[in-house]
C-alpha cells in the first residue's frame, strides 16, 4: 500500500515549513495580535488564598468604576464544566469555594486594561480560611473539609493482568523502588489569550490560543446555554503549547460572556504570573515499582503503584492517573501486570497533560529501576532491555496493540553511536553516561467522549486553476501540522506546497479535529488528509482516463500533472483534469475521516492506553558532574526515535530536540512548587529553564519502520522523545557520582545530599498507607495466558 | 507623540499595529519583546519612548528590506529554527545584533548571545544553527 520513498515527492524530504516565512517575518497572528474597533480587555480576580468559603462578593465599588463596563461573578456563569465528562467540577468564576491560590472568582471589563486591573481592586471579597492540603501526605490524612465531596480522593484504579504475588515470589531476582517526580509546567512563550465578539444577530465568535477548539466549543455551548450552532471558535496559532493550552480555561468562558454583557469585543490576555495557575502541567507523582525477573533477566511480573498530586480540579487527571501505568508494558514484554493508582485533590493548580502526559514520571521509576537491576544482576544495562523487548505486531497483557516496533534498531544506533557499552567503564572524573528507552502513543484509540463519529476529518475543495483548498479542525501550535497536512495532500494530488490553501481550526468552515493533544494529528489528521485527498484523485483519474482512452489504474499524478505509467507523455496538466472533472460533475470537492479501530481490552479502564500505533525512543546521555557545587552539566545527547516514517524530517528532528532540551528541563530543574499555599515562582526569572547556554550537543537518529497504520506509515514525534531523556540523565548522575537522585528534578543540593548521605542517595523512602480498591482480575490476551 | 505611561512594547503593538514584536512577561525576563536600539537588543517591554527620542527603533518588520527577507530570516526557515515562531522575531533581531558586530561568531559567541532569548519549542540547536548558515552565506557583512 504504502509507495517506495523513491517514489514520494513531497513526503519525507526536509522541505520548508509552510509557514515558515510568516513566522520569520512576524507575521503570523497570535490571539493577543488581534484587535478589533470597539474592543475592551477584561481580567480576573483571583483567590489570594489556597483554600477557602467565598462568604460575600461585593462589586459595587468596581461597577462604579469610571471605564468599566460590566463585572461578573460566579452566579453569572453557574454551569459547571470540565475537559472531561466524568470531571465536570470547574467553574469559569467559583462561586462558594476557591481551591488554589489563583483560582478565578470575579471578572471586569474595561475600556483600558489597566483600568479593569483598578476595578479588581476595587471588588471586596469575604473569605472564610480553610485548612489548606498541599501535599499527598496531607490529602490522605484529611484532616479538614474535603476539597471536593466527601473526601479528597479524586480517583482510584486498582487493577491486575495474570497473578503477580504468584509470579513475584517465584522470581529469581526480585526489586522494589520508589521514587518521586515533582510536578512542572509547560511554560509556553505565549500567554494564553482569547477574544469574543458577538454579531448583531448574537452569535458568538470566540478566537483563541487553543490547542483543543472542539472542546471549547462544546464547553461553551454548555456554560453560556446557547445552542453549539451559535457559537463559533477559531483556535489561533500557538505561541506553543505542549499540553498547556489542551484545557478549557475561565478566561475563554468568561471573554464570551463579557462580549455578550457589553455587546463590544472583548479581550482576555493572560500574565505569565496566571499562566502559572492555569498550568495543568505535570502531576507531581510518588510511584512503587517493585519488579520480579528470572536468571537471565527477564522479567517475570511488575507491580506499580502512582500517587498523583491533582491540584484543585479534576482536568485530564482520571486519564492522567491511567497513564501512569498504561505504557509499562508497551515498552517492555511484562508477562503478569498489576497497576493501582490514586489521585488526590490538593490546593494547588490543577494537573494535567504536559508532554508525555503521566508517563515521563513511571518512565523515570522504570528506567532508573531497571537501571539498578542490572548492575545486580550483572548484566548490561542494554542487554536487559534487549531482553526484555517487546515484539511486533503483538497484544501487550493490558491489551495494548503494537503494530510496527523500531526499539531495538534506536537502541543499537544511540549505544553505537555514543560508544555507551565501552565509555561508560572508563569515564574522566565527574563525567558519566546513562541510558533509558520509551514509548508513547500515536493519538490516543479512544476519544474524550465516546461516540462512533471519526476522530478527525479534512475537506478539500479544488480550484479551476489546479489550486486546492483543505479544510480541518486541526490547530498548529509550532509541530508543524499545517505543513504536514499539506505535504500529504500534495503528495497525493501531485501538486506543491504551494498549491495547497488550509483553513483550519475554524468549528464554522473546518470539519472536526479533536485537536493537537496526544501526539494525534499527523497521525489522524494525517490520515484523513490522504483518505480525502485519494477521493479526489480518484475523480480525477476517473475524467482522465476517459479522455486518455486508458486504465485509470495506469495514472499517476505527479509534478501537476495527470499521466499514464506507462507512457508519461500521455497525459495532461493538474488544472485541466480539474477542469474536465468540474465540467461533467460539478464542483470537485473530496472528504476524508479517520476513525482509530476499536483496540480497548475487555475491562474497565482499558479505554486509556490503547493507540493505533506506538512510537519508540531511546537515548543515551552524558553528564558533566561539579563534585563541589553538585552542578550537572550535559555536554551530550544522543536520541532515536522510530517515527515510523518522517512526512518532514526537519519537523521531526524538530520535535526530537525540543522534547530533549524539554526533558533536560524538567531532569535538572524545572519544578512548581509551592510554600504556604503560594507558587514559590510563578515568574520566568525564578521558574528556571534551560537557556541557550545549557545546550548540549545532540546528535538525533531516525529510524523508519513503516508503520502500516498510519498516513505514509508515519507515527508520532512529538512527545515520546522526551521520555527516555529524564531517566537517562539519573543514570548517568549515577555513572559519574555513584549516587541515586530518586527524585526529579535533580537540583544541586540533592546532588550534594546525596554524596553525604550514607545510603549515597536521595529520594522517598516510602509510599504512604492508603487502601487501594479491590483489584480487578483482568482476562489476559491469549498470548500471555499461562505465562 | 507618545502618551506618557506607554512602554514601547504597547506603542509598537498597539499604537503602531506592529506585532511582529511579542511579550511574554512584560517584566524583562524572557526578552520575548526585543527589538533593537540603534542596532543593540533591548527590551520593549521595560523602556519608555520619550526616553528613546531621536534612537532608531528596529523591529522585525524592519528586518526584510524591499521585499526581500534578511540572510538570518531565510536561514531560520530553511533549518527549521522557527516552530511556534514567537520568541522568533527577538531571537532573529538578537542574532542580527550579533552579526553585525560579529560577522562570523563562533558557536559559544551564538549560546552566548541568544542566552537572554527564551524559547520553549526548539531546544535551540537548530536557532544556532541557522545563524552560522546565515553568517557562512556571502554578503552577510554588508547589510
Amino acid at each position: 500500500m504504502t509507495p517506495p520513498a523513491d517514489e514520494l515527492s513531497i513526503v519525507g524530504k526536509p522541505l520548508i515549513k509552510l509557514d515558515a516565512f510568516s513566522k520569520v517575518s512576524g507575521q503570523t497572528k497570535f490571539a493577543d495580535d488581534l484587535a478589533m474597533p470597539r474592543m475592551v480587555y477584561g481580567r480576573l480576580l483571583r483567590s489570594p488564598h489556597p483554600h477557602a468559603r467565598i462568604l460575600r462578593v461585593d462589586t459595587s465599588r468596581a461597577r462604579a468604576h469610571p471605564g468599566v463596563l460590566a463585572v461578573l461573578t460566579g452566579d453569572d456563569l453557574p454551569v459547571k464544566f470540565g475537559i472531561l465528562p466524568v470531571s465536570q467540577d470547574e467553574e469559569a468564576l467559583a462561586r462558594e469555594k476557591v481551591r488554589y491560590v489563583g483560582d478565578p472568582i470575579a471578572a471586569v471589563a474595561a475600556t483600558d486594561e489597566w483600568i479593569a486591573d483598578e476595578a479588581l481592586d476595587l471588588i471586596d471579597v469575604e473569605f472564610a480560611e480553610l485548612p489548606a492540603v498541599m501535599s499527598i501526605e496531607e490529602a490522605i490524612a484529611g484532616d479538614g473539609e474535603p476539597i471536593h465531596g466527601k473526601s479528597n480522593v479524586h480517583k482510584t484504579v486498582a487493577l491486575e493482568f495474570g497473578d503477580t504475588d504468584e509470579a513475584l515470589r517465584a522470581a529469581a531476582h526480585l526489586r522494589e523502588d520508589t521514587v518521586f517526580f515533582e510536578g512542572n509546567t509547560h511554560l509556553p512563550m505565549e500567554q494564553h489569550a482569547a477574544l469574543a465578539q458577538v454579531a448583531a444577530d448574537g452569535k458568538l465568535t470566540l478566537w483563541t490560543s487553543s490547542q483543543t477548539p472542539h472542546y471549547v466549543h462544546r464547553a461553551l455551548g454548555k456554560v453560556l446555554e446557547m445552542p453549539m450552532s451559535r457559537i463559533r471558535v477559531i483556535a489561533t496559532p500557538n505561541g506553543g503549547g505542549f499540553g498547556g493550552k489542551s484545557d478549557i480555561f475561565s478566561h475563554e468562558l468568561v471573554a464570551a460572556k463579557l462580549a455578550l454583557v457589553t455587546g463590544r469585543p472583548v479581550k482576555i490576555t493572560l500574565t505569565r504570573e496566571e499562566v502559572f495557575y492555569a498550568h495543568r502541567g505535570r502531576h507531581p507523582v510518588l510511584m512503587k515499582v517493585k519488579t520480579g525477573f528470572a536468571k537471565d533477566g527477564r522479567i517475570t511480573a511488575m507491580q506499580f503503584q502512582s500517587f498523583l498530586d491533582g491540584g484543585g480540579y479534576g482536568s485530564y487527571g482520571v486519564a492522567s492517573t491511567y497513564y501512569t501505568g498504561a505504557l509499562q508494558a508497551t515498552t517492555y514484554a511484562i508477562p503478569r501486570y498489576r497497576f493501582e493508582a490514586v489521585r488526590f485533590f490538593t490546593n494547588k493548580p490543577p494537573c494535567g497533560p504536559k508532554r508525555g502526559h503521566g508517563t515521563p514520571q513511571p518512565r523515570f521509576a522504570l528506567e532508573t529501576h531497571l537501571d539498578k537491576v542490572a548492575e545486580e544482576l550483572g548484566i548490561d544495562p542494554v542487554e536487559l532491555r534487549l531482553r526484555n523487548l517487546p515484539k511486533p505486531d503483538s497484544r501487550t497483557v493490558n491489551w495494548l496493540r503494537i503494530t510496527s516496533c523500531g526499539l531495538e534498531a534506536c537502541i543499537n544506533k544511540v549505544v553505537e553511536a555514543s560508544g555507551f557499552s565501552k565509555r561508560r567503564t572508563s569515564m574522566p572524573p565527574g563525567r558519566g553516561l546513562g541510558f533509558a528507552v520509551s514509548s508513547y502513543l500515536s493519538g490516543a484509540g479512544t476519544a474524550i467522549y465516546w461516540n462512533d463519529m471519526p476522530h478527525s476529518e479534512v475537506q478539500l475543495k479544488l480550484d479551476r486553476n489546479g489550486g486546492v483548498s483543505l479544510l480541518c479542525g486541526a490547530i498548529d501550535i509550532g509541530q508543524g501540522s499545517d505543513h504536514i497536512l499539506a505535504a500529504i495532500v500534495a503528495e497525493v494530488l501531485g501538486v506543491s506546497l504551494e498549491d495547497i490553501q488550509l483553513t483550519t481550526a475554524d468549528t464554522d468552515l473546518t470539519p472536526i479535529d479533536l485537536g493537537s493533544y496526544s501526539s494525534r494529528v499527523t497521525f489522524m489528521a494525517g490520515n484523513a488528509a490522504k483518505a480525502a485527498a485519494e477521493k479526489v484523485r480518484d475523480r480525477l483519474f476517473e475524467v482522465a482516463a476517459r479522455t486518455l482512452q486508458c486504465d485509470a489504474d495506469d495514472l499517476i499524478a505527479r509534478d501537476h500533472r495527470i499521466a499514464r505509467r506507462t507512457r508519461p507523455a500521455d497525459g495532461m496538466d493538474f488544472a485541466q483534469a480539474v477542469q474536465l472533472a468540474e465540467a461533467q460533475g460539478g464542483v470537485v470537492t473530496g472528504t476524508g475521516s479517520y476513525t482509530p479501530p476499536k483496540l480497548a481490552g475487555p475491562y474497565k479502564g482499558s479505554g486509556v492506553g490503547p493507540s493505533p500505533a506506538y512510537s519508540f525512543s531511546a537515548a543515551v546521555v552524558e553528564v558533566d558532574c561539579d563534585r563541589r557545587t553538585g552542578e550537572v552539566r550535559v555536554p551530550e545527547v544522543w536520541i532515536a526515535h522510530d517515527v515510523g516514517r518522517a512526512i518532514n524530517p526537519t519537523l521531526v528532528i524538530g520535535q526530537v530536540e525540543g522534547s530533549v532540551y524539554m526533558a533536560l528541563g524538567e531532569a535538572l530543574m524545572e519544578e512548581q512548587t509551592f510554600r504556604l499555599g503560594l507558587h514559590k515562582f510563578p515568574s520566568l526569572l525564578e521558574y528556571k529553564s534551560p537557556t541557550a547556554l545549557e545546550t548540549p550537543i545532540m546528535h538525533t537518529y531516525l529510524v523508519e519502520t513503516i508503520d502500516r497504520e498510519g498516513p505514509f506509515g508515519a507515527k508520532e514525534a512529538g512527545q515520546g522523545p522526551l521520555l527516555p531523556v529524564i531517566p537517562a540523565v539519573a543514570n548517568a548522575i549515577y555513572n559519574a557520582l555513584g549516587v541515586r537522585i530518586d527524585e526529579v528534578p535533580i537540583t544541586p543540593d540533592k546532588v550534594l545530599k546525596a554524596m553525604h548521605d550514607k545510603g549515597k542517595r536521595v529520594g522517598p523512602k516510602a509510599v504512604p498507607s492508603f487502601e487501594f480498591p479491590p483489584l480487578i482480575h483482568a482476562d489476559v490476551p491469549d498470548e500471555w495466558k499461562g505465562k | 507623540m507618545v502618551p506618557p505611561y506607554k512602554t514601547l512594547l504597547e506603542v509598537l503593538r498597539e499604537d503602531m499595529g506592529l506585532t511582529g514584536t511579542k511579550h511574554g512577561c512584560e517584566l524583562g525576563e524572557c526578552s520575548t519583546c526585543g527589538v533593537l536600539v540603534d542596532g543593540k537588543p533591548f527590551l520593549s517591554c521595560l523602556s519608555m519612548p520619550l526616553d528613546l527620542e531621536g534612537r532608531e527603533i528596529t523591529t522585525v518588520e524592519g528586518m526584510s528590506a524591499d521585499g526581500r527577507s534578511h540572510p538570518l530570516q531565510i536561514a531560520f526557515a530553511e533549518l527549521g529554527a522557527a516552530q511556534c515562531g514567537y520568541c522568533t522575531p527577538a531571537m532573529l533581531l538578537t542574532a542580527k545584533a550579533l552579526l553585525d558586530r560579529d560577522p562570523h561568531p563562533s558557536r559559544e559567541a551564538i549560546m552566548e548571545a541568544l542566552a537572554g532569548v527564551l524559547c520553549r519549542c526548539t531546544g535551540y540547536l537548530k536557532i544556532f544553527e541557522a545563524v552560522e548558515l546565515a553568517a557562512a552565506r556571502t554578503g552577510i557583512a554588508a547589510r
